[in-house]
């Protein structure tokens, strides 16, 4: 079954001039059509301003489209009544770890997203607690999040959505604002969610290595989907990429330039074991 | 580290006081202010002293952090002590100039400076053994009945809540924004108080502009956790009175039944 079907969405960000007048508009997202598989691992690739992060802000109805449908486990994200069902399966993290922690403890916070569904009382410290744990902060339950690193502020947030038993996570450039030790982290956290819970989960990036591990992979540029399919598939068009200013991973673009330099490698290779490997063959 | 900073001035330790339900403290806090303004006499005010001596003996804090909270008002203190003294009419004692000091002058004076000291004392006392984060929820819990006439007491609540856990973010802000002036030649230290007020904008604005920012974020994370205000919320650390807290309205009823007999009805 497919947990997210979106259909020729496209969206209109207004512009105003500065007494409020309408100046224009500009097309963010534009005639997108895709569909997300229930426990996919899915990541949406795209440099600045591709349309990526207002392409995510549909899936929680955070924006409604202006053309096309979103449909979120079945139901219209347009109707006004399913709001609430729809943000409830459809978590979301966003990039700013300190602007979406609103407790003033660790467990205050991941309690917040079930105290607001009508949970009873006990209930919300046994998804408290089990969340803590799947992202492995259960030790800093009691501590305050301002005295986290960025990376354990991230792992909070995505507690806090777990929390909510959401079938599908949207994580929002969640590392963007992270140093490479907090990075790896969060993404081992999401990859456990997809492996261990089996939530869908959506990563949106524009950092290749992250992208790796992921089931499919769509790249957006100027609000369409330019390119789809497996990791391998689209690592394999190292010009297209770099056309769309993207960067490769620097293991897929040295073996890239070996093969253009007359070595015998496949097309698309992504980890370092894997190049050494067919390196190997090679000699 | 800026970040360290407290907030209000709560004092970590584990005493009665510090378990107590928070409503109880504020219901006593409130009730101990008002019995000092019912209070005319000596034997009163001991009654009164005397509860709050037996009650930061329970609360485990040093005394010495009473004293600080003391030091911030003294000004106040001196101003009403000083205009109690020399305005009150009646009997001259000393009279010198245009100054006079009453029998009835010096008598108001004592008063209000015991009564201001205990008054600070006893408030002080409460925002030391409660976290402003329980405060909150207490007053959320106490002012319920308000909702009937369309007072937003969930929402004054969140807001207080959410203020307390920025203020340490934006203080780090508006170190990071000065820092950043400062090493484009921003002088923020001298000159006089106008100059130094007009230096205050090119760091005031940016703060402003961030925190606009980080509002707006902020409001679309909530959204996106099905926050739609108090309605049908259910809460993860509900408020609950235990035995101790009955006990404790117990000795706050006898107190306040004990300080009125001796302060209103003894002769001096």
């Amino acid at each position: 079954m497919n947990i997210i079907e979106t259909a020729h969405v496209s969206y209109d960000y207004i512009r105003h001039d500065e007494e409020g007048n309408v100046e224009g508009c500009t097309r963010a997202v534009s005639d997108v059509s895709l569909s997300v598989r229930q426990g996919e691992f899915i990541a949406i690739l795209g440099h600045n301003g591709s349309g990526k992060s207002t392409l995510a802000k549909h899936i929680n109805a955070l924006l409604l489209p202006t053309e096309g449908t979103v449909f979120v486990d079945g139901k219209d994200t347009g109707q006004e009544e399913n709001i609430w069902e729809v943000r409830q399966s459809a978590g979301m993290v966003f990039q700013n770890p300190d602007n979406q922690i609103i407790g003033q403890v660790v467990e205050e916070d991941v309690g917040f997203g079930p105290e607001n569904m009508g949970i009873p009382t006990k209930e919300i410290w046994e998804r408290v607690e089990e969340s803590l744990r799947a992202v492995g902060m259960y030790a800093y339950r009691k501590h305050s999040p301002n005295k986290l690193s960025g990376g354990q502020k991230q792992r909070v947030s995505i507690a806090g959505v777990l929390a909510m038993h959401p079938k599908c996570i949207v994580l929002d450039e969640p590392t963007a604002m992270l140093d490479p030790n907090g990075r790896k982290d969060v993404i081992r956290a999401a990859r456990a969610l997809n492996d261990v819970e089996k939530v869908t989960v959506i990563l949106i990036t524009h950092y290749m290595e992250e992208v790796i591990y992921a089931d499919r992979v769509f790249v957006m540029d100027g609000g369409k989907v330019a390119m789809q399919g497996s990791p391998r598939e689209v690592f394999s068009q190292v010009d297209r990429l770099k056309q769309l200013r993207l960067d490769v991973p620097q293991v897929t673009l040295l073996a890239h330039e070996l093969q253009k330099s007359g070595l015998p490698l496949p097309d698309g290779i992504l980890t370092v074991d894997e190049l050494t490997e067919e390196l190997g063959k090679c000699l | 580290m800026l970040r360290d900073i407290t907030l209000g001035q709560y004092y970590q330790t584990d005493s009665i006081l510090h378990r107590m339900d928070c409503r109880v403290k504020l219901v006593a806090t409130l009730v101990y202010i008002i019995s000092l303004f019912l209070v005319d006499n000596i034997w009163g005010f001991a009654v009164a002293a005397v509860f709050l001596a037996v009650c930061i003996r329970l609360s485990k804090v040093p005394f010495s952090f009473m004293v600080k909270g003391m030091k911030s008002i003294a000004f106040l203190m001196l101003f009403a002590v000083v205009f109690n003294l020399f305005l009150t009419p009646g009997k001259p004692v000393v009279a010198f100039w245009k100054l006079r000091i009453t029998d009835a002058g010096i008598r108001m004076a004592v008063q209000m400076a015991v009564r201001l000291t205990l008054l600070i004392i006893g408030s002080s006392l409460m925002t030391l053994t409660t976290t402003p984060n329980h405060l909150t929820d207490g007053m959320e819990s106490l002012l319920k009945p308000l909702k009937k006439l369309k007072v937003p007491v969930h929402e004054v609540a969140m807001m207080t809540s959410i203020a307390l856990r920025f203020i340490p973010i934006l203080m780090e802000e508006t170190d990071k924004i000065m820092k950043a002036q400062i090493a484009r030649g921003a002088d923020f230290e001298s000159g006089n108080l106008i100059q130094k007020a007009r230096a205050m904008v090119p760091l005031l604005v940016p703060l402003f502009i961030a925190a606009f920012r980080r509002a707006n974020d902020l409001a679309m994370a909530m959204e996106a956790r099905c926050y739609r205000g108090g309605e049908g919320r259910t809460k993860m650390k509900p408020l609950v009175y235990r035995r101790n807290d009955y006990i404790a309205y117990g000795v706050l009823a006898f107190y306040l039944a004990a300080v009125l007999a001796v302060g209103r009805f003894m002769p001096i």
